[in-house]
């Protein structure tokens, strides 16, 4: 297990080294951020100053190996446009894309468990064949297309829910979260119901599944000859069962769904991560870019890590150390 | 104007209306909530020379010499300001307090002076406004001496762009403090309250401002970089002034009876530059069937005005920019000082282009390809694409491409491309800015011709400048510009395009005096009765 | 189609096999009707549109915005009205959705040649090989794609290219996954060993005898990720980091027109929207049936 978790800690660290690597040669071949952060009446003499005060003027390994020492004493760089750290910078926008991917994760679990549930035990209804179909609609439809017909539809012409932004927030341990007021929550809707369409789908088909799977079970069928009640057999039997996989799933997308969040965020002006990384390729502002990849790179490492582990301790038929 | 980010474009809530009026901008309230564009990067006054930086900056420290809002300048913290010999300027300074109480003097000016170059990790010194001060001479707390090295006439100008900040901050006080509040101390009509990078800025009235005391008792300073958000916003009532007006909502807002415009042009025009730095064939222009020309066709002038007129600039200005803009020949906003008045907008002209082509030695027209940004201007790959449709009609086959900013203008600085659109904003207001940034030979060394991407050069032109800059009369030196500017545009280095407008909406009820340098001030929004 | 053949003399084959069980959902053939029609407006999209929407000769900017049903000043009716260029909507959504399938599909196949290709060297190399390829492919899929794209965009900058190489680079492990698991399977069979025994050169081994039998899950992958492309394309594109705006695809018509949306001009960006959400709908319901179909571990 040790030999394992140790592979796999050195397998991590190959990868954020092998990100970071590629995103520096990367950004350094498309343009210079001092060409864009600049003021236009700037002279050459003035460009090659602040080239050379960033350390961009020195050869692109020596960047890098800077980059690796400030690294190595706890420092991820400064942004190059806003003067302050990296981390700092991606800390403050972080609470705003960890509620919408909660919230949207826990939509996946309110909409998806109870229509997988209906489509299992009733398949061959109209109700039921309508609901898989619309699974598949679920899985196709691009986010940001069903984003925008959501405001379209919900805040332009029904006027029901505001269109854009985070509304108001309250503090809870000293930082600002949008589902403690109404006006937040209600900002916060559309959003997480968008970004969690995808999840529902999903969790709408593996309900629906195990359903299928639990049904004609020996338990089930003798839960059902103690003459417990079918609302009994389906609550307590039957969605026991399959919430086990639904929750592993979950949470696994949980990383996605903070990933996904980017075009969530870019569409309903949301101020999360996302929308910070996509302004800094804008701007090629390469600390935050690299520091925001490493971040995600390194939580998903760790949920898969997590997820592995328990599984092992949960099921012994799962041989971590065998061979791969 | 930085990237105006990912334009992801989502513009609702026109009609999400008047459901909630909140705090906004109610009169009553004496709290004015402000959607800014852009996301200001530091409260730091002497970081980043960027415009909504100074917008931000204008509200808690201020400099020797303020605008008003047609761009004029006006006493600020100097009370006047003269020519003691033509090297030598003497400021005359206000007697004021800073907002933690401390006095106002003659060292802080010399302290804040001194600190520019001195910012770390700047990445847009303000040194280029400082540069030409090479000697400070304090003759007593309320009097100071400013020396160059040459007579150098926008020193004015310069100066406006310089906040001052009080001398006990220390030695290299860092930015870091000011984004915090330790250090964002100045003596403006606000305080600073709190600072949240991309999101918002709070800002408190300072009560014992000298001058007029502004209406507004705590202003919300708000970043919405999404133009369709922004809209929303305030017609919800969560602002009550938003600033760069998408043109899009423009003809809906003007319709909107929740919701007045202030607009006037502003000295930001929107040109195609050609390239003028090859003799030889430029990459991006080639013959009708494809083949390569053996010299560059953009060196005849007959070719560029053919270019030029070819342009139905009010198509442009009605279709494109939704009105948002006016049609120019010349850099500068009519009225604006050294505006040429006879130097109008070229007129449309399609057969003359022809004509004029065809003279040039080209009958059958050339294939060009066309580049521009597609995130930084107003509608830019827009304009692009309508500038391409009017040189088909001419016979010039036209393809265009619309890059990202950062790649576009690394390129543009190479002079990869041999017709792009670029924008230039008059930060001096007056015309030897442009001239010397954009029409003056490049040259480093003297830092001529900096942003003269297309590499132009007349050297009757050259020496115009230079003349002009030596010439401290401003109304000899006006007369000098203009001539330069004059003789420079009828070479038709660029293709001028048009000079956009500067937009605020603001809620019923409340007022906004429009300024050319593209500046939110909450003192400027006031109540209409 | 029922046919009146005698059911006596019925032969199965494979195929016949395939097609009828692919037949006996009519959603998969509303999916394979629906986007055999797309394609083909897609494909014929020159003879059959009345404007070359990329040809700015054709475009009046005099005749921006038009609603549905105007006409043009060249005599022919904008269907779909115009957008703010005075491109035609129906014209420009034909060679949108062209841009969009090449994409689309020209990512897949690539993906699929590069996937597969390594899948098999995997499993018939096996050893070291095979270990380090699917260690990047377990490391790559346990990565969001969306993440995956941003990160090949933000090293490489914008454009066309960029687009379908971080497409490629997305999609290429889940062939090399599939590929590797069936032919680890198949290697075992006596036909390879018979192959072998034959001492055929390991690419005509691997190429003729190995691929072949692979193809069935390669199929049912290659579906899915067509769609996936395509939607991944519209969305990078939407995103600002995708196709250039004067050739645009579905994605940027949708981006473009959402401006207008507020101001009641909502067929610059509905339209392109329907024709995208047609399009990946159909190529999805084709794939939900032949995976059914192809997949011998789902059948009943």
């Amino acid at each position: 297990m040790l030999t394992w978790i140790v592979r796999r800690l050195f397998q991590a660290f190959f990868v954020v080294v092998a990100m970071t690597v590629i995103v520096f040669v990367g950004v350094h071949v498309i343009g210079n951020p001092v060409d864009i952060l600049i003021s236009p009446e700037a002279d050459q003499a003035e460009r090659a100053r602040i080239i050379a005060e960033m350390g961009l003027d020195q050869p692109l390994w020596k960047q890098y190996f800077f980059f690796v020492n400030d690294v190595l004493h706890g420092n991820m760089g400064r942004s190059f446009v806003f003067n302050e750290p990296a981390l700092k910078l991606i800390g403050s926008r972080m609470p705003a894309t960890l509620e919408l991917a909660v919230t949207a994760v826990l939509f996946s679990i309110c909409f998806g468990v109870p229509l997988g549930l209906y489509a299992g035990l009733k398949p061959d209804s109209v109700a039921g064949r309508a609901i898989m179909a619309g699974s598949i609609l679920g899985f196709s439809l691009p986010s940001f297309w069903v984003g925008l017909m959501l405001i379209m539809t919900f805040a332009v012409h029904l006027g029901v829910l505001p269109s854009t932004g985070r509304g108001e927030t309250a503090a809870m341990f000293g930082i600002q979260w949008s589902f403690l007021t109404w006006d937040g929550l209600r900002h916060m809707f559309m959003p997480a119901l968008n970004l969690s369409l995808f999840n529902i789908s999903l969790v709408l088909r593996l309900t629906r599944a195990g359903v299928r799977e639990t049904l004609p079970m020996d338990y089930i069928k003798f839960a059902r000859a103690k003459g417990l009640t079918p609302r009994r057999v389906i609550l307590v039997h039957v969605l026991k069962n399959i919430m086990i996989p639904v929750v592993t799933v979950v949470g696994l997308e949980l990383g996605s769904t903070i990933a996904f969040a980017v075009v969530t965020e870019s569409v309903f002006a949301w101020p999360g991560m996302g929308k910070l990384i996509i302004d800094s390729i804008n701007v090629l502002d390469r600390p935050v870019i690299v520091a925001y990849l490493m971040m995600i790179v390194l939580l998903f490492i760790t949920i898969n890590l997590v997820v592995d582990i328990i599984y092992t301790i949960l099921d012994p038929r799962v041989r971590l150390e065998t061979k791969a | 104007m930085m990237a105006r980010g990912v334009r992801t474009i989502v513009r609702l809530g026109v009609v999400l209306s008047g459901l909630t009026a909140l705090s906004g901008g109610s009169v009553m309230a004496q709290s004015l909530a402000i959607a800014s564009s852009a996301p200001v990067t530091s409260i730091d006054p002497h970081y980043h020379t960027f415009g909504p930086n100074a917008s931000l900056h204008h509200h808690i420290y201020e400099p020797l010499i303020q605008r008003d809002a047609p761009g004029n300048l006006k006493p600020g913290l100097a009370t006047s300001w003269k020519l003691r010999d033509d090297k030598t300027w003497e400021f005359k300074l206000r007697n004021v307090t800073y907002h933690n109480g401390e006095k106002f003097t003659a060292e802080d000016v010399a302290y804040s002076l001194d600190r520019v170059p001195k910012v770390k990790n700047s990445p847009a010194s303000f040194q280029i406004y400082t540069r030409a001060v090479v000697a400070v001479e304090i003759v007593d707390p309320q009097t100071i001496l400013l020396k160059t090295a040459t007579p150098y006439p926008l020193l004015p100008q310069d100066i406006s762009q310089i906040f001052i900040i009080p001398r006990s901050l220390g030695a290299e006080p860092a930015t870091e403090d000011f984004n915090n509040g330790k250090n964002a101390i100045g003596t403006g009509a606000y305080r600073f309250v709190s600072y949240r990078p991309g999101e918002k800025i709070e800002l408190e009235r300072n009560d014992t401002y000298w001058g007029e005391k502004p209406h507004w008792k705590t202003v919300n300073y708000r970043i919405i970089s999404n133009d369709g958000a922004r809209t929303a916003s305030l017609l919800a009532g969560d602002v009550g002034i938003i600033e760069f007006v998408p043109p899009v909502d423009i003809p809906n807002l003007r319709k909107d009876s929740r919701v007045s415009l202030s607009e006037v042009v502003s000295n930001r025009s929107i040109f195609l530059w050609l390239d003028h730095s090859r003799e030889g064939p430029t990459p991006f222009v080639t013959g009708p069937n494809g083949e390569i020309l053996e010299k560059n066709p953009l060196k005849d002038r007959r070719v560029r005005l053919a270019l030029s007129i070819a342009i139905n600039r009010q198509a442009i200005v009605d279709r494109v920019m939704e009105n948002t803009a006016i049609p120019t020949g010349q850099y500068l906003r009519p009225g604006a000082p050294t505006y040429v008045p006879d130097l109008k907008p070229q007129l449309y002209d399609p057969e003359r282009a022809k004509k004029l082509l065809a003279e040039a030695g080209f009958p059958k027209g050339l294939r060009i390809s066309l580049h521009g940004p597609n995130d930084r201007y107003v509608n830019d790959a827009k304009i692009i694409q309508a500038v391409g449709q009017m040189w088909q009609r001419i016979g010039v086959q036209t393809t265009v491409e619309g890059l990202p900013w950062s790649n576009f203008v690394a390129r543009a600085g190479k002079q990869e491309f041999s017709a792009f659109l670029l924008g230039w904003g008059v930060s001096s207001g007056e015309g030897t800015n442009p001239l010397r940034a954009q029409i003056a030979t490049w040259n480093p060394q003297r830092g001529l011709g900096t942003a003269n991407r297309g590499r132009y050069s007349n050297p009757a032109v050259d020496t115009l400048i230079d003349q002009a800059m030596a010439t401290m009369d401003d109304g000899a030196r006006e007369k000098i510009v203009q001539q330069a500017m004059r003789m420079a545009m009828e070479d038709v280095p660029v293709v001028q395009l048009h000079l956009q407008k500067n937009i605020w909406a603001t809620r019923k009820g409340l007022s906004y005096e429009a300024r050319v340098d593209e500046e939110t001030l909450a003192m400027g929004v006031k109540p209409t009765k | 189609m029922s046919t009146t053949v005698a059911p006596a003399v019925r032969e199965e084959t494979p195929f016949r096999r395939f097609v009828s069980e692919f037949a006996a959902s009519k959603l998969a053939l509303v999916g394979l009707v629906g986007f055999t029609i797309i394609a083909l407006l897609a494909i014929l999209a020159p003879w059959i549109t009345p404007q070359n929407p990329y040809d700015l000769a054709q475009l009046d900017i005099m005749d921006g915005r038009l609603p549905p049903g105007s006409p043009s000043m060249a005599g022919y009716t904008y269907l779909l009205g115009t957008d703010d260029q005075g491109r035609d909507m129906f014209s420009g959504m034909l060679y949108g959705l062209r841009i969009s399938l090449m994409v689309g599909v020209g990512s897949a196949l690539f993906a699929a040649v590069v996937g597969s290709s390594l899948g098999l060297l995997a499993a018939y190399v096996g050893g070291r090989t095979d270990t380090i390829v699917m260690r990047i492919v377990d490391l790559q899929l346990s990565f969001p794609s969306i993440l995956v794209a941003l990160m090949i965009l933000a090293a490489l900058g914008k454009g066309v290219m960029n687009v379908v190489f971080a497409l490629v680079m997305v999609e290429w492990a889940y062939y090399a996954r599939t590929v590797r698991a069936t032919a680890m399977v198949e290697r075992r069979r006596e036909y390879i060993e018979a192959a072998e025994c034959l001492a055929l050169p390991y690419r005509r081994i691997m190429f003729y005898h190995l691929l072949p039998n692979c193809l069935p899950p390669l199929i049912v992958i290659a579906t899915q990720q067509v769609a996936r492309a395509i939607a991944l394309e519209a969305t990078l594109s939407f995103l600002g980091l995708g196709v250039p705006i004067t050739e645009p695809s579905l994605g940027l018509l949708i981006a473009n027109g959402y401006q207008y949306m507020l101001s009641g001009k909502y067929w610059i960006s509905f339209y392109p929207g329907i024709a995208l959400l047609l399009t990946i709908v159909s190529i999805n319901l084709v794939g939900d049936q032949l995976r059914d179909v192809l997949n011998p571990r789902l059948k009943r």
